[in-house]
């Protein structure tokens, strides 16, 4: 028997399970297809202003800094006044997003935009989220040529272009957005969840920014 | 990993009487206790959360060869490969095999409980292979040569002075009278170091929050970052996971995303929660080349249908052993295994046995914080009892024990007699206060008395007050709400 045939059988038995299970299964089918909801909290519920509000209370309390722009064209001017604030050279990487190849980058002429997945060197990622969620003020990102993941994680300074109309109120509403993208039963390879910069408690429960992920993370608010 | 449980009285009373020790537990009671009481009150919905938490498992496990079948049909779909492992051997076997296939000489780690259960470090470097930890708390005590104290902050019962040294031996590259007095710049210089590990290695091995059935994926959570790096850049990613893990939905996960972070640290949502899918995908330009998940088994399926079952609910979030005064007190090396505190004190003997760890259900006064606080509402107060009771049945407790017990059990099915001893047990006391209202010294109970006097019983027994009429007045309402 393989190790996999012992495990099942063991847990199984263990259930005192039934030859035929097809209660079992049809019980487990349903759920799967069904994928139900849970509790949402009641705050998530919010809508408009209140939710970017939300959003933008949640981030900031965890140390993520938010800006908001009344539109595209604005965000190249966002991103440099970012690196001109924290004494950073011109230049950032970001993916391959139609989203952000569209901004008008031409407006910061001393701005330079290098586009792919990052080797480590690369001072500041610039990458748009698949959603806000305002629930935690947390932003989802999906992987792929759009939006590497390593951006998200080795540059020191990660800046994320979240669209207020992209904005959702609690997690569940990423799930439907990630269903009707990628289809049901199926995810990006990698879908991070990011509240705020890295961060560690390991000595002495002190917490500390700027673990091995960024040690900022600037939220650029669009509409 | 050697279980040194049966020396926990010894290692506890040294822990007690060591003050660095006391000195970076205190960090516990001031720091986490504090933070998820803030979290806890952060959300309206949190007990109903936990109710649906507790609810969701439940279904998990009545179902869990089905959920399993169904993951495993979806990580095949995306490209990755499952692999089924009954024992740690198993486990320690096909990670082995994988990193030798792949030529790995470095293998940077995510933080993982589950590693150090089948103690994955010590045989990889057997194999020649250099596990490198990641997480800032594991890389501590990796460099120190030690085991985690706690599942999810390793290194709590480390001062920042004890961390500054180790740095200074360890790093040997850098300036011997660098300045290392902020933690600040032990972070700085950890990240530094691990970033060339993250870069050279060949394999990246984490653990996993959940397992999703719906969608075959494995979820992580983490602060520093380091679990991600650990999986997005080396060759092959390999998540290891125990089978209770599963989820069924991503909506279930939400839920336990709820109450995870919250209980654990006091954070509303911790600041990396990553859902990884397979390998790198055709137009990925990053990610692991290959994705593999162990499923460790090692006596889990065997709690299914015991009075051990509800265990299998656990999300590791470590409040239980937050709110422990025992573990407050003595850490959780005593503990003597990988699991520390009341979580540990129930699985332990599980996945162990109860013939080398019965002091561990003993370690506890059963007053029941850990089952208030635990986002899974987990009796473990019930199980610690259920563990006693076992080892009782086994005669596994000392000789004394035994004979108090069958003592005591004798008097109390005799009422008539339990009542005269009870009342010559008070006048035998008060002579030994001798009218100063405490004893110093206690015939065969120097064990109190050693560390404390013992008060001497006040006024006659409870059942004789009873039975001449004295009630108890109720409680006025100030005195009701001093007491909660």
């Amino acid at each position: 028997m393989t190790g996999r045939d012992t495990i099942l059988s063991k847990i199984r038995r263990a259930n005192a399970s039934r030859q035929d299970d097809s209660g079992r299964r049809a019980t487990v089918a349903e759920r799967l297809a069904a994928h139900p909801t849970g509790i949402v909290p009641g705050r998530a519920k919010l809508e408009g202003e209140e939710r970017v509000a939300l959003f933008t209370e949640k981030a900031e309390s965890v140390f993520a800094s938010v800006v908001r722009v009344a539109s595209d064209a604005e965000v190249p001017k966002a991103v440099a006044d970012y690196l001109r604030s924290k004494n950073l050279p011109q230049a950032v990487r970001r993916g391959e997003d139609p989203r952000l190849a569209a901004l008008p980058f031409d407006s910061e002429p001393q701005l330079t935009v290098a586009v792919g997945p990052s080797d480590g060197t690369d001072l500041v990622g610039l990458s748009h989220a698949l959603a806000g969620i305002a629930e935690t003020g947390t932003v989802a990102l999906a992987s792929g040529r759009d939006n590497p993941t390593t951006l998200n994680f080795l540059p020191e300074h990660h800046l994320v272009v979240v669209r207020c109309d992209e904005m959702v109120g609690d997690y569940e509403s990423v799930w439907a957005r990630v269903r009707s993208i990628w289809g049901e039963g199926r995810m990006p390879r990698a879908l991070n969840m990011i509240t705020g910069p890295s961060r560690s408690g390991d000595i002495e429960q002190t917490m500390l920014l700027g673990a091995h992920g960024p040690r900022s993370l600037h939220l650029i608010v669009v509409g | 990993m050697k279980v040194t449980t049966p020396a926990f009285k010894e290692k506890a009373t040294e822990a007690m009487r060591d003050p660095i020790l006391q000195k970076a537990l205190g960090n516990v009671e001031r720091g986490f206790v504090a933070k998820r009481k803030k979290g806890a009150a952060s959300l309206p919905e949190f007990e109903e959360l936990r109710d649906a938490a507790r609810d969701l498992k439940i279904h998990v496990l009545k179902h869990l060869d089905l959920y399993l079948e169904a993951y495993e049909r979806k990580v095949i779909a995306s490209g990755g490969k499952v692999h089924w492992a009954e024992s740690a051997e198993d486990a320690r076997r096909i990670v082995t095999d994988i990193c030798k296939r792949l030529g790995a000489k470095t293998v940077t780690k995510g933080k993982s409980m589950i590693t150090e259960e089948i103690a994955l470090n010590d045989h990889l470097e057997a194999e020649g292979i250099r596990p490198v930890e990641t997480d800032l708390g594991e890389y501590i005590i990796q460099l120190r040569g030690e085991h985690p104290s706690h599942i999810i902050a390793p290194a709590v019962h480390l001062t920042k002075e004890q961390v500054a040294s180790d740095f200074r031996r360890v790093h040997d590259h850098l300036a011997p009278d660098r300045d290392l007095t902020e933690p600040t710049t032990l972070l700085s210089e950890a990240r530094t170091v691990l970033r060339r590990e993250f870069q050279v290695a060949d394999v990246g091995i984490t653990g996993a929050n959940f397992l999703i059935a719906e969608t075959g994926t494995s979820v992580i959570v983490t602060n520093e970052g380091n679990g991600d790096l650990t999986q997005t850049l080396p060759k092959a990613h390999v998540v290891l996971a125990s089978i209770e893990k599963i989820v069924p939905t991503l909506e279930d996960v939400d839920t336990l995303m709820r109450v995870l972070a919250r209980s654990a640290t006091g954070q509303e949502m911790s600041v990396y929660t990553t859902f990884s899918t397979g390998p790198r995908r055709s137009d990925d330009p990053d990610g692991p080349g290959e994705y593999h998940v162990v499923l460790l088994d090692n006596g889990r399926s065997s709690m299914l249908g015991t009075e051990f079952e509800d265990m299998l609910r656990c999300i590791r979030c470590g409040a239980c052993m937050n709110h422990c005064p025992v573990y407050q007190q003595i850490g959780g090396h005593a503990y003597g295994w990988v699991y520390p505190g009341p979580m540990g004190s129930v699985l332990t003997p599980t996945l162990v046995g109860i013939e080398k760890t019965g002091h561990l259900p003993n370690a506890s006064t059963l007053c029941g914080r850990c089952e208030s606080v635990c986002p899974m509402r987990i009796p473990l107060p019930r199980m610690m009892r259920a563990w006693r009771a076992r080892e009782w049945e086994k005669a596994l407790n000392p000789g004394t024990q035994r004979f108090g017990l069958k003592l005591w059990a004798f008097l109390a099915k005799r009422p008539a007699l339990y009542r005269l001893a009870a009342r010559a047990g008070r006048w035998g006391l008060g002579w030994l206060a001798g009218g100063r209202g405490r004893i110093a010294r206690l015939p065969l109970g120097g064990g109190w008395t050693r560390h404390r006097d013992m008060p001497a019983p006040q006024g006659a027994t409870f059942m004789d007050r009873w039975a001449a009429g004295e009630r108890p007045s109720r409680p006025t309402p100030s005195q009701t709400e001093a007491q909660s």
